[in-house]
C-alpha cells in the first residue's frame, strides 16, 4: 500500500508570488518524514502541493514534477480528485464534519463518495479505522454522539482514522498536533509509529522534540528574506540532521541560534 | 420622594471601597431602578388623573426624572464608574421602549379592530355574492398561498444556486457583476417588479392580462435577491476547513458542496428563505397590478384573477361598500391573518434553525 514520493524540481506559486522554490526530494514509503522550518517558510505549502490540496486555493499553481509509484500527479491526464484518494491529510485544527455523528464521520469518505456499501461491510470499516486511530475504546458506547463533541485530541484522532478509512497510501499531516495538549499528542506520536507499517507519513511540524522522536527523515526548509520563496535547505536522515547536519543554517534553527 | 426603601449600610462614605480593601464594593439594592421607575409610573398616573396631562408629557417625564434619580442615587452609593453604566442602561432601556412603541400600538389596533370578524365564516367561505356583511376570505388565503407557493418554487432554485455560485466557484468579473445586480435588485420597488410582470405578461396574453402566475413572477423578482444574500452569508460561514476535509478525502468538489456545505449551512439556509417568504407574502403593490382581485375562489394561477390578502385588505379598505363597516371590519381581520401568517412563518424559520443546527452536545 505504502508508495514512494518523488518530487524534482518544484516550484509553488501564489498567483504570481513563488511561494516554494526548486523542491527535490524523495519520500521514501513506510517512514515518517518530517519536514520542519520557521513559519512562513512553504513547509505548510510544500506538503499540500503533495496531494494537490494548493490547487483548491484560488490563483495558486505549481510547477515541476511529483512522482509517486511512476505516475506524475500533476500529468495532464490525473485527476485531482483521484489523487487525493491516494493522499490523505490531516489538517493542523481537528475538522470533523459538525453535521455528522462519529460513525459517519469516520465512514464520510465512502459515503460522500456516493459508494454503495453493506451496512456490515461499512461497521467493519468504521470499527478497524478506530481501531487504527487508537480511539475505539473511547468512543465504541457513543457512535451515534456528534463527532464535534469529543475533546481535541480525541477530534484530532477521529479525523485521522477519518483519512485512513479511505485506505490511502500516503498521510500528510500538518502539524496536527499544535492544537493538542502533551497527552494527546503523546497518543497520537505512537498512533503515528504504528501507522507507518501501513503508510508513507510526512508530517510538518513546529516542534524538533517531535521531528527528533518520530522521524526517519527529516526536511529542513528556510527562506533567505521576507518576500523571498522558501527553499528546501537540507533533507537527511533525522539522526543525522539533529547530530551532525551539513547545513550551517539547519544548525542554527536547531539549536535555537537563528536570525 | 424617590428615597430608596431599602437603604444600603452608610457606614462607610462612598469610593472608599477599593482604597480602604472592603471585601464587597457596595450596591445598590437589586431592583433599585425598577422600583423607582414603578414608584414614579404611579406618581405620574395620579398626576395624570388630577391634572389631566396627556400620555405623552406624563410618559417623557417619568423617563427624564426617573433616569435622573437612578444615576444620582448610583453616584452617591455606588460611584461614578456604577453611575454611568446605570446612566447608559437606562438609555438603552429607553431606546427599546421607544422601538417597541409602534410595534405594540400596531399589533393592539390590529388585533382589536380584526378580533369582531374573526370567526369561522371568515375562513371558509369567499366574498362571492357579499355584498353587506358576512363573507370570508377563504379565496384570499387560498390565492396567497398558492401565489407564494409558486414564487418560493421558482426563487428558492435560483437563488440557492446563485449563491452556491457566488460562494463556490465564482470569481473575477462575473461574480462581481452579479454581486452588483443582486444588490440592485434587492432595492427594486415592488410596484416596479409588479409593472415588469404585467409588461412580460402582456407580451403573450395581450393588454389587460390579469394571472396569479404573473403575481407570483413579480414576487420572484422581489424574493430572489433576498434569497441570494441571505443564503450567500450563510453559506459564507461554512468554515473552509469542512470543504477542506472533504477535498482531502477524495470528495469531488460538487458532492463537497452537496453533502458537506449545504447540510452544515442548512439550519441558516431554512431561516433565511422562511424569512423571505414572510417578507414577499405581505407584498400588496405588484399584486394590484399583475393579480387583481375577485370575490370567487381561483385555484388555478393560469387563469385570470386571483384574490390575496393584501390585495383584498386594500380593496375592502379603499372600496368598503355601503354601509362601510363591514368592509373595513373585514380589511382589518384580514391583516390580523396575514400577521398571523408571517408570525407562524417566523415561529418556523427559528424551529428550523433549532432544529437543524449542528449539534456540539457531548
Amino acid at each position: 500500500m505504502a508508495k514512494r514520493i518523488d518530487v524534482s524540481d518544484l516550484d509553488i506559486y501564489y498567483g504570481d508570488f513563488l511561494a516554494v522554490q526548486d523542491v527535490t526530494v524523495s519520500i521514501e514509503p513506510r517512514s515518517i518524514t518530517a519536514l520542519i522550518g520557521p513559519s512562513g517558510c512553504g513547509k505548510s505549502t510544500f506538503l499540500r502541493s503533495l496531494n494537490r490540496m494548493h490547487e483548491v486555493i484560488p490563483g495558486a499553481r505549481v510547477e515541476g514534477k511529483v512522482v509517486m509509484d511512476g505516475v506524475d500527479l500533476y500529468g495532464v491526464d490525473t485527476d485531482p480528485v483521484a489523487v487525493r484518494r491516494q493522499i490523505g491529510m490531516v489538517f493542523q485544527r481537528p475538522n470533523p464534519f459538525p453535521t455528522m455523528s462519529i460513525y459517519d464521520n469516520v465512514v464520510a469518505g465512502v459515503r460522500l463518495n456516493g459508494k454503495r456499501v453493506k451496512k456490515a461491510d461499512l461497521d467493519a470499516l468504521a470499527e478497524r479505522s478506530l481501531r487504527g486511530a487508537n480511539l475505539w475504546d473511547e468512543v465504541k458506547d457513543r457512535l451515534d454522539r456528534p463527532g464535534a463533541g469529543l475533546s481535541g485530541g480525541q477530534q484530532q484522532r477521529l479525523c485521522i482514522a477519518r483519512a485512513i478509512a479511505v485506505e490511502p497510501d500516503v498521510l500528510l499531516m500538518d502539524e496536527p498536533c499544535s492544537a493538542l495538549d502533551p497527552i494527546s499528542t503523546l497518543a497520537i506520536e505512537d498512533l503515528m509509529t504504528e501507522l507507518k507499517e501501513r503508510f508513507t507519513i510526512v508530517i510538518v511540524t513546529h516542534n524538533m522534540q517531535q521531528a527528533a522522536r518520530v522521524s526517519e527523515h527529516t526536511g529542513f526548509f528556510n527562506l533567505s528574506g521576507v518576500g523571498q520563496p522558501g527553499r528546501l535547505i537540507e533533507f537527511n536522515p533525522t539522526e543525522k540532521i539533529f547530530s551532525n547536519p551539513d547545513e550551517k543554517a539547519t544548525e542554527d534553527y536547531i539549536s535555537g541560534r537563528f536570525g | 420622594m424617590s428615597r430608596p426603601t431599602r437603604t444600603p449600610d452608610l457606614g462607610q462614605p462612598a469610593g472608599a471601597s477599593l482604597a480602604a480593601g472592603q471585601p464587597r464594593a457596595r450596591r445598590l439594592p437589586r431592583r433599585t431602578a425598577t422600583g423607582v421607575f414603578a414608584v414614579l409610573t404611579v406618581l405620574a398616573v395620579l398626576l395624570g388623573l388630577t391634572t389631566g396631562l396627556g400620555v405623552v408629557p406624563l410618559v417623557l417625564l417619568v423617563a427624564v426624572v426617573g433616569t435622573l434619580v437612578v444615576v444620582l442615587l448610583s453616584r452617591a452609593v455606588e460611584g461614578a464608574r456604577k453611575a454611568t453604566d446605570r446612566f447608559v442602561t437606562c438609555l438603552v432601556v429607553g431606546a427599546f421602549a421607544l422601538a417597541m412603541v409602534p410595534l405594540v400600538s400596531l399589533v393592539w389596533t390590529v388585533v382589536s379592530s380584526g378580533l369582531p370578524r374573526l370567526d369561522a365564516e371568515f375562513f371558509h367561505s369567499s366574498m362571492l355574492g357579499i355584498l353587506g356583511p358576512g363573507g370570508g376570505v377563504y379565496h384570499a388565503i387560498m390565492g396567497t398561498l398558492v401565489i407564494t407557493g409558486i414564487t418560493t418554487l421558482m426563487s428558492v432554485p435560483i437563488g440557492l444556486l446563485t449563491a452556491v455560485y457566488l460562494v463556490e466557484y465564482g470569481h473575477g468579473r462575473l461574480k462581481r457583476a452579479i454581486t452588483f445586480l443582486v444588490d440592485v435588485m434587492t432595492g427594486i420597488p415592488s410596484i416596479v417588479a409588479g409593472l415588469f410582470a404585467y409588461a412580460l405578461f402582456v407580451i403573450f396574453f395581450g393588454e389587460g392580462v390579469r394571472m396569479g402566475f404573473g403575481g407570483a413572477v413579480a414576487l420572484s423578482v422581489l424574493m430572489v435577491p433576498v434569497v441570494v444574500r441571505s443564503a450567500e452569508e450563510v453559506l459564507k460561514l461554512v468554515p473552509n476547513e469542512l470543504r477542506e476535509a472533504s477535498y482531502a478525502l477524495g470528495v469531488p468538489k460538487w458532492r463537497t458542496i452537496v453533502k458537506v456545505v449545504l447540510p452544515t449551512a442548512v439550519a441558516g439556509l431554512g431561516t433565511g428563505i422562511t424569512l423571505a417568504i414572510a417578507r414577499v407574502i405581505g407584498e400588496t403593490a405588484p399584486l394590484l397590478v399583475i393579480a387583481g382581485t375577485t370575490t370567487a375562489t381561483n385555484l388555478d394561477p393560469f387563469d385570470g384573477r386571483m384574490a390575496t390578502l393584501p390585495v383584498f385588505a386594500y380593496y375592502q379598505l379603499t372600496q368598503p361598500g355601503v354601509p362601510p363597516e363591514d368592509g373595513i371590519n373585514r380589511a382589518w381581520t384580514a391583516a390580523l391573518v396575514l400577521i398571523a401568517i408571517v408570525l407562524v412563518l417566523n415561529l418556523v424559520a427559528r424551529l428550523i434553525g433549532r432544529v437543524f443546527a449542528p449539534k456540539t452536545g457531548r
